[in-house]
């Protein structure tokens, strides 16, 4: 069972937060700006070329990715932090099943992270990318299909934490790998084999894949049909939702 | 009739037994208390309780419902301040309050009237718009027991309540929480560490390395560890002692320059005292045990934990040790 209400004041909680901590929202659209423009600015002399669009178009849906990714995470990792601070006690007391609170933790990260997306999306008419209004709301839709996918991912490895020393560990070890095997910053389909099924059981692949249908028309550069990724994203979303909240559920 | 009834609990981590057969009786409208010292198993059995562990073996009901199987009747049933502080400190008081008021279904139309309420109860009114962060420890204990009674539990755990806070600010949380079981009809079961403050429980539990070693009510208790102590100064020490060991026919000691004796009734020996000896009385006090006595001849530590000194976490690691080692 569900609980509205508290579902509500999870996500609620979670936005006061956010627009609280404006050097939080100035420091995470900083990484993407920086990555698109130093990285990206830079490589594009030099592989431009080589994969037939301009980089900066190439990398944009993976920036967008990129930003999701870090957003959501760090928005679910934050379930350490309320461990250590105790504040997850105050909450796994109250009288709401643990789909409840797994959902409220999950639609926080998706609503912050795609908002973040979109800001980011917004820089898309200066590089070049043409989008239909049509288009422009399918991206925004796969925004938050991805972030939430990537929120209860998040959520999942965060039950295994207890303190936010492993917070580095998780950056290290798993965002990064994740980030550079997802065709966000090179096409994934020229790796070495183990690096390539890597990519293709990394859920962030399928939502990068997703935005590349958008804004890299026709392009050889997309592996997968957007009914594939869409599939994909959803059913992840489905397994990491119920893992955790099964996870939540079982007591010490 | 009793609104929290254990039975035979026990939980086990690992090797160690934080809580061995504890069995616990509380009567509707009265206030709990469960004494021990450090790592006696006090918080473990509060968080069986309150549904956030399961236990090895045995049972608990509270307000009929099982804490295992109907965990969520019990979460709507209790309101808990756990030992640690678990306020979010980047959200105002009142944004504090209304997570859990959410949280628990208070009705929306309700939720403004009940946090104001609950904030002028514990005086936190004025600073309702002030992020948590910037509150002293007392300010934050006191969100913390109002949040707690926002949705009107039936029981209101208190886990160390008082802990860090200057004298003043422990006697007005005292005065509070003493008003709960009349003014909210709320049964409390509370730990404390400072024994004065257990005073004001209607019924005690001691437990001590798991097990519960004493119950009663604080006099039941105190009477365990023998009667007053009436200390007496005179001008003849002496005369004294022979006319008082005449009257009473008991034994008088003397340490210090100062006559001591042990009775049942200390009030009403004072007087008696004071006639046959007359004039060679200087001065005259009277002790009663403390709770803080039957603390000591119960568990024989002391518990303030301002006290703890080297010599105490080596005897408890002697005794960790030991356990470890009995089990084999
Ligand atoms: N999660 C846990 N894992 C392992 N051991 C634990 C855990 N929680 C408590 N213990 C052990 O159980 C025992 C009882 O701990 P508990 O926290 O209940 O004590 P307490 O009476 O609340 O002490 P204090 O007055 O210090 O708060 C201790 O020996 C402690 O080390
Ligand atoms: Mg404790």
């Amino acid at each position: 069972m569900i609980e509205a209400n508290a579902v509500y004041v999870l996500v609620l909680r979670e936005l006061i937060k956010f627009f609280r901590a404006k050097s939080r929202l100035i420091t995470t659209l900083a990484r993407p700006l920086i990555w698109l423009f130093l990285i990206g600015g830079g490589m594009s002399r030099l592989v431009s070329p080589g994969i037939g669009v301009d980089y900066m178009q190439f990398i944009f849906p993976g920036i967008l990715g990129m930003t999701i990714l870090f957003s959501s995470i760090f928005s679910a990792i934050s379930i350490i932090w309320d461990k250590e601070f105790g504040l997850m006690k105050g909450i796994l007391v109250a009288p709401v099943s643990r789909f409840s609170i797994v959902i409220g933790k999950a639609l926080s990260g998706t609503i912050v992270s795609a908002l973040q997306a979109v800001i980011i999306l917004l820089l898309f008419p200066f590089l070049g990318i043409k989008l239909s209004l049509m288009s422009f709301l399918y991206v925004i839709v796969i925004c938050l299909l991805l972030s939430f996918a990537i929120s209860t991912l998040g959520i999942v490895i965060a039950t295994f934490y207890e303190s936010f020393e492993s917070f580095s560990v998780i950056m290290n070890f798993i965002v990064m790998p994740m980030f550079f095997l997802s065709g966000a910053m090179y096409p994934v389909n020229k790796l070495p084999v183990i690096l390539k099924v890597i990519s293709q059981i990394n859920p962030l692949t399928y939502g990068v894949d997703a935005l590349k249908h958008a804004m890299l028309k026709g392009s050889d550069l997309i592996d997968f049909s957007v009914a594939t990724d869409i599939a994909v994203l959803v059913f992840c979303s489905v397994v990491f939702t119920v893992t955790a909240g099964i996870i939540f559920e079982r007591k010490k | 009739m009793s609104i929290i009834k254990v039975e035979n609990l026990s939980k086990q981590f690992g090797a160690v037994k934080a809580i061995n057969n504890v069995s616990i009786e509380v009567e509707e409208g009265t206030i709990f208390g469960f004494l021990g010292p450090n790592g006696a198993g006090k918080s473990t059995t509060i968080n069986i309780l309150c549904t956030l562990l399961s236990p090895t073996s045995g049972k608990a009901t509270i307000a009929g419902y099982d804490c295992i199987r109907d965990s969520s009747m019990v979460r709507k049933a209790i309101g808990i301040v756990f030992q640690d502080p678990t306020l979010d400190k980047e959200l105002t008081a009142y944004e504090n309050m209304m997570l859990h008021a959410y949280l628990y279904n208070v009705k929306r139309s309700e939720i403004k009237d009940r946090i104001h309420d609950a904030l002028r109860f514990v005086d936190l009114y004025e600073r309702k718009d002030d992020v948590v962060k910037k509150f002293s420890g007392g300010m934050k204990r006191r969100l913390e027991v109002a949040r707690g009674l926002i949705h009107r539990p039936r029981i209101l755990f208190l886990d160390e309540p008082t802990l860090g806070l200057d004298p003043q600010s422990r006697a007005n949380l005292w005065d509070f929480i003493t008003e709960l079981p009349a003014k909210h009809k709320v049964t409390v079961f509370m730990t404390t560490h400072y024994m004065d403050e257990a005073e004001v429980c209607d019924r005690i539990s001691i437990i001590d390395n798991g097990s519960i070693i004493a119950t009663g009510t604080p006099d039941e208790l105190k009477k365990t560890v023998g009667g007053d102590v009436i200390y007496i100064k005179t001008s003849d020490n002496d005369k004294a002692k022979t006319e008082i060991q005449e009257l009473f026919d008991i034994d008088v000691s003397e340490k210090n320059d100062e006559l001591f004796l042990t009775t049942l009734r200390g009030d009403s020996c004072i007087p008696e005292i004071i006639k046959t000896i007359g004039e060679k009385v200087l001065s005259v006090r009277l002790q009663r045990p403390t709770l803080n006595d039957v603390f000591i001849k119960m568990t024989g530590k002391q518990i303030r934990d301002e006290e703890v000194s080297s010599t105490y976490t080596m005897k408890e690691d002697i005794r960790a040790y030991r356990r470890r080692f009995d089990r084999g």
